[in-house]
């Protein structure tokens, strides 16, 4: 592109815009001198292949962070500097008579804009970018070209937030906004180089989310969820476009009943074009069109095939229950992923179906039957109370929560501007129960089973890692490998937060990536049954094993086993203390800590209310004021800590919204209905005599 | 959840005697596993001894549906077969009639089958019998009542009905909330 482009470009325009550039350079003061063309030399490079993805330059760039590679970025125009000057050399004289004029404008120059000449050539992008023109002071016109060309390869400038508000309110022109954005972004690739030394990176940023949010549709929150979720702006673009297109219809061949490959004989015949849909499932098919609609085909109703995202096979992939198992599906409905454990099953074993919503259960009972699924149980109930009617009473489970749907946007639109940083907690906070419960109904002691695998349509991180974490935190288990072959893994640090390192064994999967919809997976092995995190059942096993070894030692000579004894005391805690460095978090420890702290709160807590108890006889002792004191306090703390709960720390409290309160009327309802309008009048009267 | 009553098991049975004959005893000895019949909230179901009993620990109200579901018991207890019966009502069926692919479809949407539909039935269906419907490719697609037999159907004009409809796969569709 970049060579077709110097082509087309008249001598005199080339003549122009060198010549413009090189009076810029020499304008400009000296410190920034070497680096405006640097700058300007970046910016050509990342524009030059926009259509291929994205430069593999910006692509390595973190947007959001202030990141180490910056100073090597500095590095790389050089190469296509060299023809430039050139040109600039031989073109200098010609142009250096308009310096004057111009040199003004360059400080309130938005100079996003772009020569149309240069634009034509570079395709796309630069047709986007008459934006802000109107700003320009109006010139001769032929200062007013060179003007623009120069701009063009200047330094972006950033509107402030209050601009583009106004702007956005007004008629926000899409072009300008997106000419914008990949300003900015291009900008936060080289941040150190190509900022605005006056603006920070929190001002270019919030003019991102602006602009993100206008462009796409969504409300801020989910916008800055995502760019924390993708640091660098291109794979941020990717995503969201990726959201906004459909992904292709898949079918699941329903192995109780049909083979793959006959029923895509079937489904040929019948008018439909399909595809085996990818290397890594033997059931998945892709339906690239279809003369018949796909969910009425005498096939689909004789339960050959089921629809479902390919997605969705994977956390059953992940499961892989086994003939015979007993098998919970926490969330059931619709049904496609029961019915696949069903298959893999073979129709054999126990699988419960559960699901909380009873119109959605209809769909359950509706697909297994069609499918052919014979031991299924369909129930309609919390999850959490699987843990009290069958506590450790399944082989595997699989829990695929709630979510706030961020990674099937393109299913649903509304959860661009639905979602809420409310609404995510109240997620994740289900989402904790539920896979607590989940936990705690597994059985850690089955022969070939104790695996529990949890996933969510979501890509937020709250509703994954941070749940996982949790996990891993409250109870005895470890994560596995999932046995997926594709799939990205889990983050291990995000931010300034950090898991469990194994949180690397789970997969995130990516519209924009796999082509599939935003998904993850994880899958733990229970270690034992006890209803405490590691920590507690190590302690246990140790307490056990001390008394045994007191009682042997009770048993037998002091002297012998006393050495013993030692001995396995000391192996043991070896281990625990390793178990405790190596695995556990930093938030455990600060957990940990926070407990301490509880501790030491409620030893002084006992202290007084030992005191309390003692005064109590006492008249005027103060004791109920110092309750009361107390009782403010504690309820502070809590407000607190739930004010503070972003979905990564684990108190797993949900902020309660105030009710709004109802009208009351000073007169009691009944006064008013019980008799005729004379009596109630005299009523009200005396009513509000005595209220006065 | 409960066992059948005699008087229940007796309706339930009849009806299933009309589709598969004395083939009704192999739904009861089976050789992988003990089969039961049960009453849940007036709708037959058909479960493995193993997973009733699994099924039993969820309470009455929350529990929806175990193993098949083969029917149920209207308010004035007569007993209707639903179509998620066909699982086991096809390979035993007695008797069967194939319709040809442009008359599938409209028994798929609950009409009934006409003479010109049919492409085949079973030699010697007496009229008023169970009668399981195939496609040409020998799918099932549901069953009804022979409104002719095959002999009445021979000489029978294009038009005239040959089955009556009662349960087709099309219901998975139509009637989700209801199965």
């Amino acid at each position: 592109m970049g060579v077709v482009s110097k082509k087309k470009v008249t001598a005199a325009l080339k003549a122009k815009q060198n010549g413009g550039v090189k009076r810029k350079i020499e304008e400009t003061p000296p410190e920034t001198n070497g680096e405006v063309v640097k700058k300007k030399k970046l910016v050509k490079k990342v524009k030059k292949q926009p259509k291929n993805g994205l430069p593999e330059k910006v692509k390595k760039i973190a947007l959001f962070d202030d990141d180490e590679e910056e100073d090597d970025q500095v590095i790389v125009p050089k190469k296509e500097q060299e023809g430039c000057q050139r040109c600039r050399e031989e073109e200098k004289k010609q142009l250096e008579e308009s310096e004057e004029e111009s040199v003004d404008q360059f400080g309130d120059d938005d100079s996003d804009a772009l020569p149309d000449d240069f634009g034509s050539d570079e395709s796309g992008e630069e047709d986007l970018s008459e934006g802000d023109e109107d700003e320009l002071p109006i010139l001769k016109e032929g200062e007013e070209e060179l003007q623009l060309n120069i701009a063009s390869q200047e330094k972006f400038e950033l509107p402030t937030i209050d601009e583009i508000e106004n702007e956005l309110k007004a008629a926000p022109s899409l072009e300008i906004v997106r000419q914008r954005i990949s300003d900015v972004i291009q900008v936060l690739g080289d941040f150190k180089a190509r900022r605005d030394p006056k603006k920070s990176r929190d001002d270019y940023l919030a003019v991102l989310t602006k602009d993100l949010c206008s462009q796409y549709g969504y409300n801020e929150y989910l916008i800055t969820k995502f760019m924390q979720l993708f640091p660098n702006g291109a794979e941020l673009l990717q995503f969201l476009e990726a959201n906004d297109n459909p992904r292709p219809v898949t079918i699941r061949a329903n192995s109780l009943k049909v083979k793959r490959r006959d029923l895509a004989k079937n489904l040929i015949n019948r008018g439909m074009n399909v595809d085996p849909a990818a290397e890594w499932t033997k059931v998945g098919l892709v339906v690239y069109d279809s003369q018949v609609p796909v969910g009425a085909t005498p096939e689909y109703l004789a339960g050959h095939y089921m629809i479902q995202g390919l997605n969705s096979l994977l956390p059953v992939m992940a499961l892989a229950p086994q003939p015979g198992d007993r098998v919970l599906d926490m969330c059931a409905a619709p049904g496609g992923k029961t019915s696949h454990i069903a298959a893999l099953m073979k129709n054999s074993g126990v699988l419960y179906a559960n699901d909380f919503n009873f119109e959605r259960c209809r769909a359950v009972i509706g697909n297994l039957h069609r499918l052919g699924v014979v031991n299924a149980v369909v129930c309609n109930l919390n999850g959490e109370e699987f843990c009290k009617i069958r506590p450790n009473g399944f082989d595997r489970i699989l829990l695929d929560a709630p979510c706030s749907g961020t990674g099937v946007i393109w299913k649903d639109q509304s959860v661009k501007t639905s979602k809420d940083s409310q609404d995510v907690q109240r997620r994740h906070t289900m989402q904790r129960k539920l896979i607590l419960s989940a936990m705690d109904a597994l059985d850690a002691n089955s022969p070939n089973g104790g695996y529990l695998v949890y996933s969510t349509c979501s890509v937020l991180v709250e509703e994954n890692e941070a749940v996982v974490n949790f996990l891993l935190q409250r109870r005895h288990c470890q994560l596995v490998n999932t046995g997926l072959s594709i799939g990205v893994d889990g983050y291990t640090r995000f931010r300034d937060y950090r898991f469990h390192p194994s949180l690397s064994l789970t997969k995130r999967y990516y519209p924009h990536v796999h082509n599939i919809d935003g998904f993850f997976v994880a899958k733990f092995k229970k270690l034992s049954n006890a209803k405490t995190n590691k920590f507690g059942v190590d302690e246990a096993n140790r307490e056990k094993q001390e008394k045994k070894a007191q009682e042997k030692a009770d048993e037998s000579d002091n002297d012998e086993d006393g050495d013993a004894e030692e001995d396995v005391e000391s192996g043991d805690d070896e281990d625990v203390e390793e178990v405790d460095k190596a695995p556990e978090p930093v938030k455990v420890k600060e957990n940990e800590e926070k407990k301490k702290q509880k501790k030491a709160d409620d030893d002084d807590e006992d202290d007084s209310d030992d005191e309390e108890k003692v005064s109590n006889g006492k008249v005027g002792s103060g004791a109920r004021k110092l309750k009361k004191k107390r009782n403010q306090a504690k309820q502070k703390a809590k407000q607190a800590a739930v004010a503070e709960d972003d979905g990564f720390n684990s108190t797993g409290v949900v902020k309660k919204v105030k009710k709004a309160k109802a009208f009351k009327s000073k007169i009691p309802k009944r006064a008013l209905a019980r008799s005729s309008a004379k009596t109630v009048k005299n009523k009200r009267k005396k009513l509000l005599e005595k209220s006065r | 959840m409960r066992p059948l009553t005699d008087e229940e098991t007796e309706k339930v049975f009849t009806k299933l005697a009309s589709f598969i004959g004395d083939n009704v005893s192999m739904l009861i000895d089976r050789s992988d596993a003990d089969y039961c019949f049960r009453n849940h909230k007036e709708r037959v179901y058909y479960a493995s001894e193993n997973l009733m009993r699994q099924a039993a620990c969820i309470a009455r109200e929350p529990l929806l549906s175990f193993g098949t579901c083969i029917g149920k018991f209207t308010k004035t207890k007569k007993f209707h077969l639903h179509i998620t019966a066909l699982d086991y009502l096809a390979p035993y069926a007695k008797y069967r009639v194939w319709l040809k692919p442009n008359a599938e479809q409209q028994f798929l949407y609950g009409n009934n089958v006409l003479k010109s539909g049919v492409a085949r039935m079973t030699e010697g269906t007496p009229t008023h019998s169970g009668i399981v419907v195939l496609s040409m490719s020998d799918v099932p697609i549901g069953f009804g009542v022979a409104a002719k037999g095959t002999m009445d159907s021979k000489r029978a004009d294009p038009t005239a009905i040959i089955v009556l409809h009662q349960c087709d796969l099309g219901e998975y569709l139509r009637n989700e909330s209801t199965l």
